[in-house]
């Protein structure tokens, strides 16, 4: 099973939930948690893994010939993202636009063009107290952060319950991140922002048609319009975690829920059945 | 004219809420919000919509079924693996067009997307250009560039001094074109482990691109040994830190009656904010 947990706003405590989750349960079953966040991963803070492995992820971007070229310029044509020019004697590659879709290659006439992989980032792979761990890393000054998402989440073991923490936002990275999921937790806090984004996450995860559940971060700061809003959406509020210093103070320390206050397990394993009851 | 860019690196580290605020406490200025998926400036502003227009980027791919042989020559060449059974999955078309070229019977064609919409507005406190990407769409950076372009274009045509811009949580596609080619960035983060993570990272891409950060520490007390590392660190990574925000509760309670904070509240948050803005102008020197 594959629950992804995500947020719409950032810092509503995704990272914490997903972390906390992943522990509760790694008591008694299978567990693995894929963090989908590349550009900020910040769930090893919390596990604090030892990674045993790590694949440089790239993609593929063309790589001209010159000998060959004619310079007929129908590559730059086919590429819908301007990522090559050709001049009257020179052939531009501007890899960092590419999305290496393998058009050029295939269709230039000359077959002047070859493929060469570029790293954009990194997944890594290990392990935190029998939780299988796994972090997409996007390089300093990269901008493509979906073929690192993918590639982490080719590494669902389908033994074991799955926890994906989704980056921030409602754009290609998150849909990417959520996509395949069984379920998807929406994790978010009681003021307008958290409001706001909340019913755009929503949105994105009906649009891809997985089922979703709520936790409410910070309870007690701001206002009960989320409340009121998941009761006329009917989306079921599965779990509600306080403000409370204490809770703040293991998070910046970088300790998470389920270790520092041992009594939060119980709910996260509740929250666990109660997802399994909605999927029923 | 000055285009000074806010981030974070980490999400909900308070970066809106500053934002919000220094659009009350600095004169002559544009505002923007380049967070375009998840735009939150407009709660703090209520601003009033004097244009609106539609955001066309990118295409995504169909096929006709009439003319379909179903030879599967497209799903076989799609890097992103957005064909299956002959049809096309919207959500996860990149839009190169790739299928469309190699289609034996011309059964694919290539259909603009309107992936969203940008909007010039007024606030009571100047000009405010924000936008609304269309969920799951791509091409955030496209729209960011947008929104920048209309702020400088405003900003130049009425002779003011700044642009500030909101900008997106990560370091990726949305942030760069924030960033790109921006006078100053101030990096806003909070004293947890995650947030210095991320600060790490967030300093590493101005870096990159060459343009100077200044960092304020929000909600500082929350963690004083951290938020003494964290200065620690700019130290030595030659940033500057201009400010160092005291957690309070009257943030939220300002954001839940639409204010930002400075207008609700004059407190020591709110002096503190007016003081950031003296050291980003120049007027008074940084804390370290
Ligand atoms: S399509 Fe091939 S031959 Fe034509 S300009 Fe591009 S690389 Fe050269
Ligand atoms: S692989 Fe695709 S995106 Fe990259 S340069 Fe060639 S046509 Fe453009």
């Amino acid at each position: 099973m594959i629950i992804s947990v995500a947020s719409g706003k950032g810092g509503t405590g995704k990272t914490l939930v997903a972390t906390s989750l992943a522990l509760s349960l790694s008591k008694n079953s299978k567990v693995q948690l894929i963090d989908c966040d590349v550009e900020e991963p910040n769930a090893h803070i919390f596990l604090k893994p030892t990674f045993t492995q790590q694949e440089i992820v790239s993609i593929p971007v063309p790589k001209i010939d010159e000998g060959r070229c004619t310079y007929c310029g129908k590559c730059a044509e086919i590429c819908a993202y301007n990522a090559i020019a050709v001049f009257q004697k020179k052939v531009l590659v501007f890899p960092e636009l590419c999305h290496g879709c393998g058009a050029c290659t295939y269709l230039c006439p000359e077959h002047a063009i070859s493929e060469e992989g570029r790293g954009l980032g990194v997944v890594e792979t290990g392990n935190s107290n029998g939780i299988k761990f796994t972090q997409g890393k996007l390089s300093i000054g990269e901008m493509m952060a979906p073929p690192i998402i993918r590639r982490a989440k080719e590494c669902v073991d389908p033994e074991r319950v799955a926890i994906v923490d989704v980056p921030p936002g409602t754009s290609c990275p998150v849909v990417e991140a959520i996509k395949g999921s069984d379920f998807c937790l929406l994790v978010t806090e009681p003021t307008p922002f958290g409001l706001n984004d909340l019913v755009l996450a929503v949105g994105v995860v009906r649009k891809l048609n997985i089922p979703c559940a709520i936790v409410i971060n910070r309870a007690g700061v701001g206002d009960k319009k989320v409340e009121e809003y998941c009761l006329s959406e009917s989306i079921p509020i599965l779990l509600t975690i306080p403000l409370d210093t204490r809770i703040a103070s293991l998070y910046s320390k970088g300790i998470t829920l389920a270790e520092g206050m041992p009594e939060w397990q119980e709910s996260f394993l509740d929250l666990f059945d109660k997802i399994k009851g909605l999927l029923r | 004219m000055k285009e000074i860019v806010v981030l974070s690196g980490k999400g909900g580290t308070g970066k809106t809420s500053i934002v919000g605020s220094l659009a009350v406490v600095a004169q002559s200025k544009v505002l923007a919000d380049c967070d375009v998926d998840a735009a939150d400036l407009h709660l703090l502003l209520s601003p009033t919509v004097r244009d609106k227009n539609e955001f066309w980027s990118g295409q995504t791919a169909f096929i006709d079924a009439e003319r379909c042989t179903q030879c599967g020559l497209c799903e076989e060449v799609c890097h992103f693996g957005a064909i299956k059974d002959y049809t096309v999955d919207e959500v996860s078309c990149e839009g190169c067009g790739f299928c469309a070229r190699i289609c034996p019977t011309e059964a694919i064609t290539m259909k603009d997307n309107m992936a969203g919409y940008w909007f010039i507005s007024e606030t009571r406190y100047g000009t405010l250009v924000h936008a609304r990407l269309g969920i799951t769409q791509e091409n955030s950076g496209k729209l960011v560039a947008v929104v920048r372009q209309n702020a400088k274009f405003i900003t130049e045509r009425e002779g003011l001094e700044y642009i500030i811009i909101d900008g997106p949580p990560g370091i990726g596609c949305p942030v760069i074109s924030s960033l790109s080619g921006a006078d100053m960035a101030l990096l806003i983060t909070e004293p947890t482990l995650s947030g210095m993570h991320d600060l790490d990272r967030i300093i590493g891409v101005c870096q990159h691109f060459g343009i100077l950060a200044l960092v304020c520490i929000n909600k500082y007390n929350l963690n004083e040994e951290n938020t003494h590392q964290i200065e620690t660190y700019c130290h030595n990574q030659g940033v500057k830190v201009v400010s160092r925000i005291p957690f309070d509760n009257v943030v939220t309670e300002a954001l839940v009656r639409g204010l930002p904070v400075v207008e609700y509240s004059d407190g020591k948050v709110s002096q503190e904010i007016k003081k950031l803005w003296r050291v980003v102008e120049g007027k008074s020197p940084p804390l370290q």
